[in-house]
């Protein structure tokens, strides 16, 4: 079995595996967005409810790529597992996009079924707080010039963001919400129609799709970042090991 | 698509999604090329270390 943990074999099979993830995923985006425009309108929200077929999955993949990043805080903390920082620092600006992606265009669905783009609601505010976490992550990223520390300290501000994740989850039937409660992941099935429903779910798969192409290649970049600072530190050490017999020759 | 009345909050959403996207994805392939380019510079400047270092033992 190849080894992910080893940075080479990682980007060798990140290599191999990226061209088919990334057809993969342009093709469910095809299939998904014919099936969205295709299907039929909503008996409540009209045309509206093709806002869905993109509110509801990038709300999903939000909490999904921050789940991931708790996993690889886990891994940079307990298993120091080489790779776990990279996965983390290569994910929370996707996370942070797809949350952003959420965010309007649940406020664009909301005002002409809510009447309002934004309420202080338990579930809008948990997003929202989850975006800001993601945004935190980022500059905590930049903020620490030291990798190892800055990783550390990512590690640490992620696990503790984590608490939103179930708070996110369950604040529609914890508190009294406009947003309605889950209509696709509960017991007893789902309540939305078939016709509805299939491009939700290709949409859906779509969406991570984009999420494990981006995800795979911006690790491989966290990779090269590593090796150019250690070539570069090698090239230094080579100058300056050389420096004194230069200037000694010189003299 | 039927055309109802509100089209506009339609194509707002999905022409936000679709930036988003857009800058996602350049944002990983513009940074692969500038780190690409740069690991090739940092390379050639180490083998011009290592030359030097060999030049001087010699």
């Amino acid at each position: 079995m190849v080894n992910l943990a080893n940075p080479t074999a990682f980007v060798e099979v990140a290599r191999r595996l990226l061209p088919w993830l990334a057809a993969a995923t342009a093709a469910l985006f095809v299939a998904g967005l014919w099936l969205s425009f295709a299907a039929p309108p909503d008996y409540q929200q009209g045309e509206t409810v093709k806002i869905m077929y993109l509110h509801v999955p990038a709300a999903w993949m939000a909490t999904f790529v921050y789940a991931v990043m708790t996993a690889a805080a886990l891994g940079t903390l307990v298993w120091r597992h080489p790779l776990a920082d990279a996965a983390q620092k290569a994910a929370a600006p996707l996370g942070a996009g797809f949350t952003f992606i959420c965010l309007v265009t649940g406020s664009l669905w909301g005002k002409p079924m809510w009447g309002t783009y934004w309420v202080w609601d338990a579930r809008l505010t948990s997003v929202l707080a989850l975006f800001i976490i993601y945004l935190g992550i980022m500059a905590l990223w930049r903020a620490i010039d030291d990798p190892g520390r800055a990783a550390k300290a990512a590690a640490i501000l992620t696990l503790a963001g984590a608490v939103d994740l179930p708070i996110i989850k369950f604040s529609v039937d914890w508190w009294n919400t406009l947003h309605q409660p889950a209509s696709v992941f509960r017991l007893g099935g789902p309540t939305i129609a078939p016709s509805l429903l299939l491009p939700l779910i290709v949409m859906a798969l779509a969406f991570t799709g984009l999420f494990l192409t981006l995800h795979l290649m911006a690790i491989q970049n966290e990779i090269l970042r590593r090796r150019i600072a250690r070539v570069t530190m090698l090239a230094a050490h080579e100058g300056d090991r050389l420096a004194p017999g230069l200037a000694a020759g010189g003299a | 698509m039927m055309a109802g009345p509100h089209l506009g909050f339609i194509v707002a959403a999905y022409a936000v999604a679709a930036l988003t996207i857009g800058a996602m994805i350049a944002w990983v392939v513009l940074d692969s090329r500038r780190l690409n380019t740069e690991l090739a510079r940092a390379t050639r400047a180490l083998d011009r270390a290592k030359g030097g270092a060999k030049g001087e033992v010699r």
